[in-house]
């Protein structure tokens, strides 16, 4: 969270909404801890991550439906179940994001 | 004030602060008691924020909820864990039917630097890599400047045992006292200082034949074996560092094999040659991140 403060706040000093995805979970291995956080903007800027590069691309699809939609989302991210997820981490884990509008 | 500029105001000044959200509502078709029509259920990212001193701020809606999620927040911020965990809607334990990710941010782990020489200044650029404070002590006022350790956070000009009886208390299992001194009489009573603490990491630099002399003293100035075993020294992994800059990456290597257990019996191993998982839970504590 700290490392991307910065971005988060000049992007609202611009009046840009925000979104935040942090992983809240992680079973097996995974690149990154719970708390690892990505924000993102409505323009699509992105600060942060959470994982080693494999799902910030569909992250940031679900952080702008989120900003689109208004409500929150929890996302699971894994390499188990390949019929249910299209993006899957190369490490073998799956982790859970949670995407939700900075509105509070 | 929001909960965000709250959460953003205590990380930025470096204090302790827990999130607590609400991020998954189980399916209530499997809840043992099915909500009642009209029912009003907890909210998928509310928020609890916890500060010590401060009354909690946010709500579930559930009163009861709040109570516990506050509770645990607390815990949270003694164990500095982040991670999920579950109740009832009223807070009920051994229950699934919210989600709830509760998240510590600490103020980052300090490590103290006793020795104002040129491994000081590698050694404070590297912890900053890793997130530390950094505070560079020695007791010679021409070299303990801060000019000298530009990545330090703090240069202080004292003798090492007189500074750290000053944040004694302040040291616990996450800190690091790294003695880069190898001169005796600042060494010893560095070491005997820092022992009396909760340091979770504390280093001695010097050859072997200096760390056996030191230790001999150390023995003399009634140091028991049982906290001996807590002096690594000759600092660092066994890596064949030289310069400087090498060194201090040994050095934090160490700091970090030891908080998930240590280096193998057989020394440091490469990731080709070992076994196991390659990301490892923290015994104790979560580092800086």
């Amino acid at each position: 969270m700290k490392e991307v403060l910065g971005d988060i706040e000049r992007w609202r000093r611009a009046g840009r909404r925000v979104a935040l995805a942090r992983v809240v979970d992680v079973i097996g291995s995974g690149p990154r801890d719970p708390g690892a956080t990505m924000a993102v903007n409505e323009d699509g800027e992105v600060a942060g991550s959470v994982s080693g590069g494999c799902v910030e691309g569909a992250v940031l699809t679900e952080a702008l439906g989120v900003l689109e939609a208004g409500e929150p989302r929890l996302c699971t991210f894994g390499y188990s179940d390949e019929e249910a997820f299209s993006v899957g981490l190369t490490c073998g884990g799956t982790i859970r994001v949670f995407v939700e509008p900075l509105d509070w | 004030m929001s909960l965000y500029e709250a959460v953003r105001d205590a990380i930025r000044a470096e204090e302790e602060v827990v999130m607590a959200t609400l991020v998954e509502l189980t399916d209530p078709a499997e809840w043992e008691i099915p909500p009642a029509g009209g029912e009003v259920l907890p909210r998928v990212g509310a928020k609890i924020v916890v500060r010590p001193g401060q009354l909690p701020l946010g709500t579930t809606g559930d009163a009861d909820l709040d109570r516990v999620i506050a509770r645990d927040a607390w815990a949270a911020l003694e164990s500095g864990l982040t991670g999920t965990r579950h109740y009832g809607r009223h807070g009920q334990a051994n229950q699934r039917e919210v989600v709830v990710f509760v998240e510590a941010f600490a103020p980052p782990p300090l490590m103290v630097i006793f020795g104002a020489v040129d491994f000081t200044a590698a050694l404070a650029r590297v912890a900053k890599i890793l997130g530390y404070r950094v505070v560079v002590c020695d007791a010679r006022p021409v070299f303990a400047t801060p000019a000298r350790f530009p990545e330090a956070d703090e240069v202080v000009v004292s003798w090492p045992d007189r500074y750290l009886d000053t944040i004694a208390g302040q040291l616990g299992p996450r800190d690091a006292v790294c003695v880069l001194t190898h001169d005796p009489k600042f060494d010893i009573p560095a070491i005997v200082a820092a022992l009396r603490t909760r340091v979770g990491y504390l280093g001695a630099m010097g050859s072997r034949r200096t760390h056996a002399e030191r230790t001999a003293r150390l023995l003399e100035a009634g140091v028991v074996e049982s906290d001996l075993v807590r002096v690594m020294g000759p600092i660092g992994l066994d890596i064949g560092a030289r310069t400087p800059e090498e060194t201090a990456i040994s050095i934090c290597a160490e700091i970090i094999a030891l908080r998930v257990g240590g280096p193998g019996p057989a020394g440091v191993t490469s990731l080709r040659d070992s076994r196991g998982p390659i990301h490892q839970d923290a015994v104790a504590l979560s580092g800086p991140d």
